[in-house]
């Protein structure tokens, strides 16, 4: 497989401080690459050194086979689209888009041609002799990925771009992202605190804690499959028990919650006997199950009905006060159920899953 | 009391003030200007383009004025860049303090201070002597070059002060931006940061343009035995020839004209007034 | 509140008339004119504060030609700048002479003022002191140097320094062969003068190293060595004397130019009164002697001489033998015009590269 970005234990210190910690990943070729994590872990500084803005204090990164260390931004052939676009104001739209053609003294004939191209593109046709503030947020945005695009780099850096927006427009530029990268087949490499955002378009999503890579996979894998328990905590939603594991059965054990419930779930690696930590997606519970066999059950009260359309939940309370999210499937099946009604809730071992509880580090 | 009735308690001294000290002078000025020993003329305005050596002392200030302020601006630019973008909040305000501080002594004690420096038998010369760098001591005062840089020196905190405000306005990321999509360093300033700092260049370049021009002391003492400048003839026309009347022609002349270059700057660089202005 | 404020207003204006109360005499004079330890005697004589402000004979004129004579008791011009300023302003008011006691005075001096400061057969000035312009020179570079023509002269190239008005003009006229002040009353001949002084300048700008715009700058450039000819006052050439015997003041050999301060009460002054006290206390011989071994300046006092530092007096005995002070040419009172004219030619070698 070809790869347009292979980073190698890439190290990033302020002073005394990590900011990226040992971090090693590769991208291939025309994928949407995302990298998703809580603000403040790192991942704008990771992005500002593929850039070429910081410089890594060791580690290697590798743009289509070549050691980038020691070239200057404007020699690398990757483009950053900036948190907050960073849109000249000096300039008019085709200006801005034309920049960075000028600077590579392509003949203006060219440029002409390319910037209305591109425009064409990005959905803003004719627009070019516009000022930057009479665009709206999204048109500024396409401006801003138009710029970069037009230069035909390597590698899309995206630094949360929309996160300026507000949601309805939001949701909406996810799709459109995911589109024109399809369109285009420029590598993108995307980072976002939104986990939506990730997941919705990304091709392969790498999860960042602290200056870290917690997990790379599919969002599917990160999401059916999660490795730490940072990332089941924070791709999806997700319930969340801590108790002590009391037997260890091969992949399944056997835990008890705090709450003194008992259940059976999956096994992941570092689970053994000792402090423990359950996790269960909302929609793995079953409401009032028929058949019981080989689930986990236990009594809850409804608390409250969150009514969202298809991503309907329940908020319960289990007898000891811990809340807990279920999924409540629009089948017309539970019309019945109102705040305050006692249910049981059952579920399948092999959906919730037990990391050992490991101490936070600092 | 109304409210127009204290606006009009406040603003009246002020207007008073102005009247009497601004404009009453200067319409005083403005008469004596059109008047010889032989009654009303226009004369006075007349001996500036008539008398070679009048308007050729005001171009020759002026040139100099334009060619000062331009390099009060190139020597600014980078100066205020660094104040506010490199350099370290703390390490700023010392640097700003350090702008300041020749601005706590008189123009007068500022070019002694230069003369003291560069003067045949000053400082530098001694310094470089004793270093072996000169053989003989060598006179760095009196020359045009002495003078403008000087004014250049006087001027400085008129330009970096308002660049520093306006790059302060300026985003990051906008230098960041351009250099992602391959300017050059050089290219960054010719695009990103001058047209941005536009309106204080221009606010500054007319500081300093016209406290140059207005200037007295430096050119005559740094500049010399060529530095005739234009205020030293107004001085001149009042002080040694008696003539007021010339004098308050060319003060007016000084206005008019100075007040016409700027126009053709602004013009030449496509801004208003009023947008420097705010 | 109120009463409190109304107390401190009252007791400002209490303050204020008490500072009103004290006298004060508002002399425009010349820098060294009124040395501090006379100014403190005479406050403690007469109880009448001195202010002192300092200027030139052309600002002096400036400043009370903008008021009309008011804002000072007491100038101290040049006697040659006096008449034809009269004339023109009206910025000063005539000498009651029997206010000042004239038997302080040399009376020959005192007689030659009132005759060269009369305008419409009344006198405005008396006489305070005198010196001469002269060339002040660093004899172990530039010896034997006694004529004017030095200030043109290229074997003193790049050390050449004169401050750029009238003396120079004046000097430099002499040198090559005119009477200048015989050419007054011809504004045409004088204008002709100034011309060919005006050429010879403007061809010997480049030998010189600065225009000198006040005392402390010349004395600074000759002192250093920087400048070896220069044209300056004789004080100012004995002051560097003390310092370094190589340097001292030399009467030029077509004759130095003499000159006498003098004192001139402006048109509107508030204090005459005080003024006159003050021409009489410094005409006093130990106060003029003193005033003239402090700054080596002779005064029109008559018998000052027991008062004067000696080292004086061998200054004035080396640069003035009998010959040279019956060779100077005294300044007559200047014709307003031909001011204008100097001042055109003036700026012309100034702007001349
Ligand atoms: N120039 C810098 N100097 C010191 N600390 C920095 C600098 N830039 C970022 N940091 C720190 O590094 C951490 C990661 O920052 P950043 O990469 O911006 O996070 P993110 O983009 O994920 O929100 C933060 O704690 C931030 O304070
Ligand atoms: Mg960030």
């Amino acid at each position: 497989m070809q790869y347009d970005l292979v980073i190698s234990r890439l190290v990033k210190e302020f002073g005394t401080f990590r900011a990226v910690d040992d971090v090693s990943f590769e991208v291939p070729k025309g994928s949407f690459f995302s990298i998703l994590g809580p603000s403040g872990c790192g991942k704008t500084t990771l992005l500002r050194m593929i850039a070429g803005f910081e410089e890594q204090t060791s580690g290697r990164i590798e743009i289509s086979g070549q050691d980038m260390r020691g070239v200057t931004p404007n020699r690398r052939p990757v483009n950053l689209v900036f948190q907050h676009l960073a849109l000249f104001p000096m300039m008019n739209v085709a200006e801005n888009i034309a920049f960075g053609l000028r600077r590579r003294k392509v003949p203006a004939a060219e440029i002409r041609r390319r910037t209305e191209e591109m425009l064409e593109r990005v959905g803003l046709p004719g627009y070019g002799a516009k000022r930057i503030h009479q665009l709206s947020g999204g048109q500024k945005q396409r401006v801003a990925i138009a710029r970069c695009l037009v230069l035909d780099p390597k590698l899309l850096l995206l630094d949360e771009p929309l996160g300026a927006l507000d949601l309805k427009l939001r949701e909406q530029m996810k799709v459109e992202l995911k589109k024109l990268q399809a369109k285009v087949g420029t590598t993108f490499i995307y980072i976002t605190h939104d986990q939506s955002e990730a997941l919705v378009m990304s091709d392969t999503v790498a999860v960042m804690n602290r200056g870290r890579f917690e997990q790379v996979g599919s969002p599917q894998e990160l999401y059916m499959d999660p490795q730490t328990p940072f990332v089941a905590g924070f791709v999806g939603d997700n319930n969340r028990w801590e108790g002590t594991v009391e037997e260890v059965e091969g992949e399944t054990v056997l835990i008890r919650t705090d709450e003194a419930l008992v259940f059976r779930a999956r096994r992941k690696a570092d689970a053994h006997k000792g402090p423990a930590t359950l996790f269960l997606r909302p929609e793995a519970m079953v409401i009032d199950p028929v058949g019981t066999d080989g689930l986990n059950t236990f009594p809850a009260v409804v608390k409250a009905i969150l009514f969202d359309g298809a991503n309907s939940r329940l908020l319960t309370v289990t007898p000891s006060g811990h809340e807990l999210l279920a999924a409540l499937p629009q089948n017309r099946a539970f019309d019945h159920i109102r705040p305050g009604a006692e249910i049981t809730l059952g579920w399948h071992p092999h959906s919730g899953i037990v990391f050992a509880r490991r101490e936070e580090r600092p | 009391m109304n409210r127009s009735g204290l606006f009009w308690l406040f603003l009246t001294p002020v207007l008073l003030w102005l009247f009497l000290l601004i404009v009453l002078p200067h319409v005083d000025l403005f008469i004596l200007s059109f008047r010889t020993d032989e009654g009303w003329s226009l004369e006075n305005y007349a001996n500036f383009f008539t008398e070679p050596i009048y308007w050729l002392t005001f171009v020759r200030t002026a040139v100099y004025s334009i060619i000062t302020t331009l390099l009060t601006l190139v020597v600014s630019l980078p100066v205020a860049f660094y104040i506010t973008k490199l350099s370290r909040p703390r390490v700023r305000g010392f640097l700003m303090i350090l702008l300041l501080l020749p601005f706590w002594v008189s123009e007068l004690v500022r070019v002694y201070g230069w003369m003291i420096l560069l003067r045949e038998s000053g400082v530098l010369n001694y310094l470089f002597l004793q270093l072996g760098l000169l053989e003989r001591p060598v006179e760095m005062l009196y020359n045009d070059a002495t003078m403008i840089m000087g004014l250049v020196y006087t001027s400085m905190l008129f330009m970096v002060v308002p660049l520093v405000s306006v790059m302060e306005s300026l985003d990051d990321s906008l230098v960041e931006a351009a250099y992602d999509l391959g300017a050059s360093k050089i290219c960054i300033w010719r695009t990103i940061i001058i047209p941005h700092c536009k309106p204080g260049i221009t606010s500054g370049a007319i500081v300093v343009f016209m406290l140059v021009l207005g200037n007295y002391l430096t050119p005559n003492l740094m500049g010399g035995k060529n530095s005739l400048w234009f205020t030293e003839q107004i001085y001149n026309q009042f002080i040694a020839s008696f003539n007021w009347n010339q004098g308050a022609a060319f003060g007016f002349l000084l206005l008019a004209l100075s007040s016409c270059i700027v126009w053709v700057g602004l013009k030449l660089t496509g801004q208003k007034l009023g947008e420097v202005a705010s | 509140m109120k009463k409190k404020l109304v107390f401190a207003l009252l007791a400002l204006f209490c303050l204020a008339g008490v500072a009103q109360a004290q006298e004060t005499l508002k002399l425009l004079t010349w820098k060294g004119y009124a040395p501090q330890n006379l100014v403190d005697k005479f406050e403690k004589e007469t109880g009448i504060k001195v202010e002192v402000t300092y200027s030139n004979n052309e600002e002096m004129i400036a400043k009370l030609r903008a008021t009309r004579g008011a804002g000072f008791d007491l100038a101290q011009p040049s006697q040659d700048r006096i008449a034809s300023v009269q004339e023109q302003f009206g910025i000063y008011q005539p000498i009651d002479y029997t206010k000042i006691q004239s038997d302080l005075f040399i009376p020959s001096m005192l007689e030659a003022v009132k005759k060269n400061t009369q305008v419409g057969g009344k006198s405005y000035a008396v006489p305070f002191c005198w010196g001469t312009s002269g060339l002040v020179v660093n004899t172990a570079q530039a010896g034997g140097t006694t004529s004017w023509k030095a200030l043109i002269d290229p074997q003193y190239k790049g050390r050449i320094s004169y401050r750029l008005k009238r003396p120079v003009l004046i000097g430099l006229g002499f040198a090559l062969g005119y009477d200048p002040f015989a050419l007054y009353g011809d504004e045409k001949a004088y204008g002709e003068m100034l011309d060919k002084i005006e050429a010879e300048l403007i061809k010997a700008k480049p030998l010189v190293k600065n225009y000198w715009a006040n005392g402390d700058q010349l004395l600074e450039s000759v002192r250093s060595g920087e400048v070896t000819v220069a044209e300056g006052w004789d004080n100012g050439g004995w002051k560097l004397h003390e310092e370094n015997k190589d340097i001292d003041f030399v009467a030029p050999s077509e004759g130095a130019l003499g000159w006498i301060d003098t004192f001139a009460i402006p048109a509107k002054a508030k204090n005459v009164d005080a003024a006159y006290k003050w021409i009489n206390f410094m005409l006093r011989p130990e106060n003029s002697g003193a005033f003239t071994s402090a700054e080596k300046i002779p005064t029109a006092s008559k018998g000052a001489g027991p008062f004067i530092d000696p080292a004086f007096q061998a200054n004035f005995d080396r640069s003035f033998p009998q010959a040279v002070i019956d060779n100077i040419k005294w300044y007559p009172p200047v014709p307003a015009k031909l001011e204008a004219m100097e001042g055109k030619v003036l700026d012309r070698i100034k702007a001349a590269n």
